[in-house]
Formats: C-alpha cells, sequence, structure tokens
C-alpha cells in the first residue's frame, strides 16, 4: 500500500440530462481517511433524478486497490439502483483494471455457503463418520494382513533394501531414546517403590518389582509408546508427503502394490525390531532401578542382580516381548493407514502425523489392557 | 521517479562452493516486463530467489532504486520486500487456510485496513485472476491452475511494485497460459509495476517480454540480453538462437555457419 501526502476528497457536479459527476481529487491510498461508497450511495438513493454516474478524475493522485473496491462497491449499488455508470472519466489504469475485474464473472452457484447444523444432525454426522472409520481400519487391517501372507508366501514385490533401511532405522537409530527412557523409567519404578517398601524394611525386593514391572510390562508399554511417537508419525508423515507428490500414484499404475511395496515393509521392519528394543529396554530399566537402590539404600549391584535372577522366570520376559510384537503391529499399522489416508495438502500430512500417534497410543493401551486380563486369567 | 527499477551489478551466485553464476551485470527498468530465460539448471529459479531476497549473493550486489538490498538495514530489507509479490511456480498456498484468508494475510500484517476493507480487497483480487467467488475454498480444493492464480492474487494483494513471477505457465493448458500472460501485460499496463518472469516458454517470452537476460548453465553467466524479439532476429549466440527458435532454425544456422 502507498504513503502519500494529498489528501482523497470527493465533490458531486450536476449535469444536464440527468447526470451527476463524481469529482475524485488527491491521493486515494490506504493511509488516508477516504470518503466511503456508503456515503456516496446514500446520496444516490436521495436523488432520485439521476439516471447518470460518470467521473471527474483529472485530478486523481496516487491510488490503489481501495480505489477500485470503492469504484466496485459504488457500481454494485449503482446496478441496484438502476443508474448506469459511465467510466469515461476514469484513469485508464483504473479502467483497466475495473474491466478485468468484470472479465470473469462468478459462476453461478460457486460461492461456499456455510449452513448452520442442528445438534442432530451433527450427531447423525458424527456416527456416520465413526462408522466409516471403523470400515476403514478393518479394511486396511484386512488389506495388510493379505499384504503379509503374500510376504510370507514370497510373493510381495518391494524392494529388500527398503526393508534394510527400515530395520536400521526402527532399531538401531532408536537406541539412544529407548537408552534414555527405560533408564529413567526404571529409576522412578524404584523411586516409587522404594516409598512403600522401606516402611516394612523391604527395600531389597526393589529388584523384584523393578525387573518384573520392566520386563512384564513397562519396558514393551514404553518401547511400543516412544515407537509410536518416533517411528509412527514419521511413517505418516512418509507416506503422506508421497501421496502429496502423487507418488503412490505412480506405483498403482506401474502395477505395484502399495500396500506390499510401502507397508509391509515397514509393518516387518517394526515386528522384527520391536522384539529387540523391548529386551534393551528392560534391561536399561533394571540398570536405571539398579542405581536407585545403590544410591539411596546401598543394595550393591551384585545383590541387585542376584535378586532380579533368582526372582524373574522367561515366562516373565516372554510376556512383555509378545506385546512388544503386538504393540509394533499396531504402531506400523496406526503409522501406515493414517499416512495411506493422508488428503493432498501439507496440512494433511500434519494431520497425519498427528493421527498416527493419537490411534497408536489408543490402540496400544486397549491391546495392553486385553492383553493383561488374558495374562491374569491364564496365570502366565 | 528514476527509470531504473533494479540494477544487477556484477553479481555471482553460489551454493557452497559449487558456482551457479558469475558476474552478472544487468538493469531492470520501471515498467519493465523482464524475462529470466536459459536451459533447465542454469539458475533462473537461483536468479529469482536472489532478486526477492530470500538467497544472499556470493559476490556482487542488487539494487533497488539504487538503494543496496544487501547493504540496507534489516527493516529496510522488509521494507523493500514488502513492494514485492512473488507468484511461485505451485502458488505456494497455505493449505490451512481458504483463498480468502491466504490473500488477506499480509493485509492484516502489513496495513491498518478495517476487516470490511480487507474482505472487499481480497474479492476484488481474486475477481481480477478470474476466481470471483471462490473465496471460501482451501487450495487443495481447487485445481492447479487456479492455485497458480490464487497465488498470483496473493501477490498481489499489498499492490507491489514489482512481481515476480516463477515459471507462470508451467502446468497450464495454452489457453490458461495465454490469459495469464494477457494478465501479465495487464497488471503491466494498468498498475505500471516491473514484471519479472522466469520463464522458458517461448509464447510467453515473444508474447510479453521487452527486456531479457539468457542465463547458459556451461559458462556460467549472462550470453545474451535485450528484448527476446529483437535477440530472435539479431543474435548470433548458436545456444540463443537454438533456444529461441526450438532448435529449428538452429541447427539450421549452426550448419550454414559450419558450412561457411
Amino acid at each position: 500500500m502507498v504513503n502519500s501526502d494529498t489528501a482523497p476528497t470527493l465533490n458531486f457536479r450536476e449535469l444536464a440530462g440527468h447526470r451527476l459527476e463524481i469529482v475524485l481529487v488527491g491521493d486515494w491510498v490506504a493511509d488516508k481517511q477516504r470518503p466511503s461508497a456508503d456515503q456516496v450511495l446514500a446520496m444516490l438513493a436521495n436523488e432520485t433524478a439521476v439516471r447518470e454516474l460518470c467521473f471527474d478524475a483529472s485530478g486523481l493522485g496516487l491510488w490503489d486497490s481501495l480505489m477500485l473496491t470503492f469504484l466496485t462497491k459504488i457500481e454494485n449499488g449503482c446496478k441496484t439502483m438502476g443508474i448506469s455508470v459511465d467510466r469515461g472519466g476514469l484513469p485508464a489504469g483504473i479502467h483497466g483494471m475495473l474491466e478485468l475485474a468484470d472479465a470473469v464473472p462468478e459462476l453461478e452457484g460457486v460461492r461456499r455457503q456455510h449452513p448452520k447444523s442442528g445438534f442432530l444432525e451433527k450427531a447423525g454426522l458424527l456416527g456416520i463418520a465413526f462408522w466409516e472409520e471403523t470400515v476403514a481400519i478393518l479394511a486396511f487391517i484386512g488389506e495388510a494382513a493379505l499384504g503379509f501372507g503374500r510376504f510370507v508366501l514370497g510373493k510381495a514385490n518391494y524392494r529388500r533394501v527398503d526393508l534394510f533401511l527400515l530395520v536400521q532405522e526402527c532399531g538401531a537409530n532408536a537406541f539412544p531414546i529407548v537408552s534414555l527412557i527405560s533408564f529413567l523409567v526404571g529409576m522412578i519404578l524404584a523411586f516409587v517403590g522404594s516409598a512403600q517398601l522401606s516402611k516394612y524394611g523391604a527395600q531389597v525386593y526393589i529388584a523384584d518389582m523393578v525387573g518384573l514391572g520392566m520386563s512384564r510390562e513397562m519396558g514393551a508399554l514404553m518401547t511400543g509408546i516412544i515407537m509410536t511417537g518416533r517411528t509412527g508419525a514419521a511413517f505418516a508423515a512418509q507416506l503422506g508427503s508421497m501421496q502429496v507428490n502423487d507418488e503412490i500414484d505412480a506405483l498403482k499404475t506401474m502395477g505395484f502394490s502399495d500396500i506390499e511395496f510401502l507397508v509391509v515393509p515397514r509393518m516387518l521392519a517394526l515386528i522384527l525390531m520391536m522384539p529387540l528394543l523391548c529386551v534393551y529396554a528392560d534391561l536399561m530399566g533394571m540398570a536405571g532401578g539398579g542405581l536407585v537402590s545403590l544410591y539411596l539404600y546401598d543394595i550393591s549391584i551384585l545383590e541387585y542382580s542376584q535378586h532380579i535372577l533368582a526372582r524373574l522366570r522367561f515366562q516373565d520376559f516372554a510376556v512383555g516381548v509378545g506385546k512388544s510384537v503386538v504393540y509394533g503391529v499396531l504402531v506400523a499399522l496406526a503409522g501406515c493407514m493414517r499416512g495411506m489416508q493422508c488428503g493432498r495438502s501439507s496440512q494433511a500430512v500434519g494431520m497425519a502425523a498427528t493421527s498416527a500417534v493419537v490411534t497408536g497410543i489408543v490402540m496400544i493401551v486397549c491391546a495392553d489392557a486385553v492383553m493383561a486380563m488374558v495374562v491374569i486369567t491364564l496365570h502366565w | 521517479m528514476s527509470k531504473t527499477h533494479i540494477t544487477v551489478a556484477n553479481l555471482t551466485m553460489a551454493y557452497g562452493n559449487l558456482i551457479i553464476q558469475r558476474d552478472m551485470d544487468f538493469t531492470i527498468n520501471r515498467g519493465d516486463i523482464f524475462i529470466v530465460m536459459g536451459g533447465s539448471g542454469c539458475g533462473k529459479s537461483t536468479l529469482m530467489r536472489h532478486l526477492i531476497g530470500l538467497k544472499q549473493p556470493a559476490k556482487g550486489e542488487i539494487f533497488y532504486q539504487n538503494l543496496s538490498f544487501w547493504d540496507a538495514s534489516p527493516k529496510v530489507r522488509r521494507q523493500l520486500m514488502m513492494k514485492m509479490g512473488v507468484s511461485y511456480q505451485s502458488g505456494a498456498l497455505f493449505s490451512s487456510m481458504t483463498l480468502a484468508e491466504n490473500i488477506a494475510l499480509p493485509l492484516s500484517a502489513f496495513s491498518s485496513l478495517t476487516r470490511s476493507e480487507i474482505r472487499e480487497i481480497v474479492s476484488l483480487k481474486l475477481a481480477l485472476v478470474g476466481l470471483a467467488g471462490f473465496e471460501g475454498y482451501y487450495p487443495a480444493e481447487i485445481s492447479g491452475g487456479m492455485q497458480k492464480r490464487a497465488g498470483l492474487a496473493r501477490a498481489m494483494a499489498l499492490d507491489p511494485d514489482i512481481l515476480f513471477f516463477d515459471e507462470p505457465s508451467s502446468g497450464l493448458d495454452p489457453i490458461s497460459s495465454r490469459l495469464l500472460d494477457d494478465l501479465i501485460l495487464h497488471l503491466r499496463d494498468n498498475l505500471g509495476a516491473t514484471i519479472v518472469v522466469v520463464t522458458h516458454e517461448l509464447s510467453s517470452i515473444f508474447a510479453i517480454g521487452n527486456n531479457s537476460v539468457f542465463l547458459d548453465a556451461e559458462s556460467k553467466t549472462i550470453i545474451a540480453k535485450g528484448d527476446p524479439k529483437q535477440l530472435l532476429a539479431e543474435c548470433d549466440v548458436p545456444k540463443v538462437r537454438r533456444f529461441l527458435t526450438r532448435g529449428d532454425c538452429g541447427h539450421a544456422y549452426e550448419f550454414q555457419h559450419h558450412g561457411q
């Protein structure tokens, strides 16, 4: 927007033949207090004799888009009042721009209306959306299962190098964050447990508690949640960006199955790496608990380790590892599904990544609740 | 007001140690439609990034009305950038905003206009690019050509002095491409804006350009400048002739020269 010094003014001059001339003077730019089109239209509404409006812009200095909107508003008002407008006196630039704005008239029905919907309509729409979402999830799980079946039969079309890269990405590259979180979770378990156990002089059982807690539950759960935030979101963003760039369409038109080429390797990478990360997280958590035991209660590392070895059974590790495989499948499914469902905009990619994390965490927690009941019922 | 609008002096563009173009000198006059042309990978878009202040030159200066862009304070640079409108190849619209919100964004941030004035300007700008009534649409809901035009409407929001276009015709059908060319001419003629167009579309180059530079990827410098129509008639640099004649006459021309 232009800045200038001459104040914009507007005068009326009555001409013969029911013509009214608007005399535009000064610089009509954004930083000035300009006469409004509403004032002009109010005046025209009172002057019922006026049949034609024309302009004298010989004194007009600078002008910008606001001059164009001012004139457009006057022209539209004149149209409804049955007054014809002669643009002849306007500068060539303004004339040209107004003609350009009129060149492509608004298409009928193109303007978007936003009718307000009632409670029932909203509830109905939510119900339909929930049903469609459920069907989409089930369809995706079915397609992924079929794709995985073809992989097991050796018929899946995918790039082996992609699988190795994904294994590295889901496995080795996740070590630092898994180490940190698991170590801290082990310490927290030890702190919380020791507060109760020390009341009965049973601090030595911190080892049992941390060992069992990490191996049966927290190791797998924390790894699952870390991988949802780290890898599930990355899967959704990768596949979403591929959707935006038409890469997935290109794959399909070349005859590849998007599920076999993109989803199955990601699922496989997580299924392979999650158990290893889980065992690693268990050990890191136990190390964290050991550190707390050593510094707070003077329990030696040897004593702590002996307690853990005496208390833990292979079964305890197996329960945690089994859960981690399930979590791996869920994280991969959530990430890939949201990525494949992604719209074709950068905003949609962000939403896909967010949705992948939310879906993954909800699925993990639900699955954990179900598995906890199964494990208790079966006395594992 | 001086006739020269942009002066590029001894400009060298580079990514790290990789020089893209060196020792470029040219001027763009007020009201020019200036074409930056050359083969793929010669640095056309990189030159535009330098001109709009997104990339600092490895060497040399860019002056806007005798004011050195990179020697100016950040505040002055920002003011200079506000006088530029850029229409990107893909439209570069913000996907989370409607077309109206995209165009209103610079107006609400950098002007003191009221909401209703902004709404009116948004409608006007959309009408100017043939998108009247599309205020409430999101970029993902309209075609690529429409996105491009909406991007131009956003570029024009603050009534810029200089408009930059990056490959305006790419991905457009011939009719839309012609309409966009007409629109560029309209904007120059009616607003008096200086227009810089990065393109290798010959039909557009000849239809709208009155001044140009030709960048060469091999020698990494400008090998021709001037009115594209004049270059077609008079330039005897084989690469430029091949480019401007789509290779056909260029070969014949080169062949004649070799024959002689």
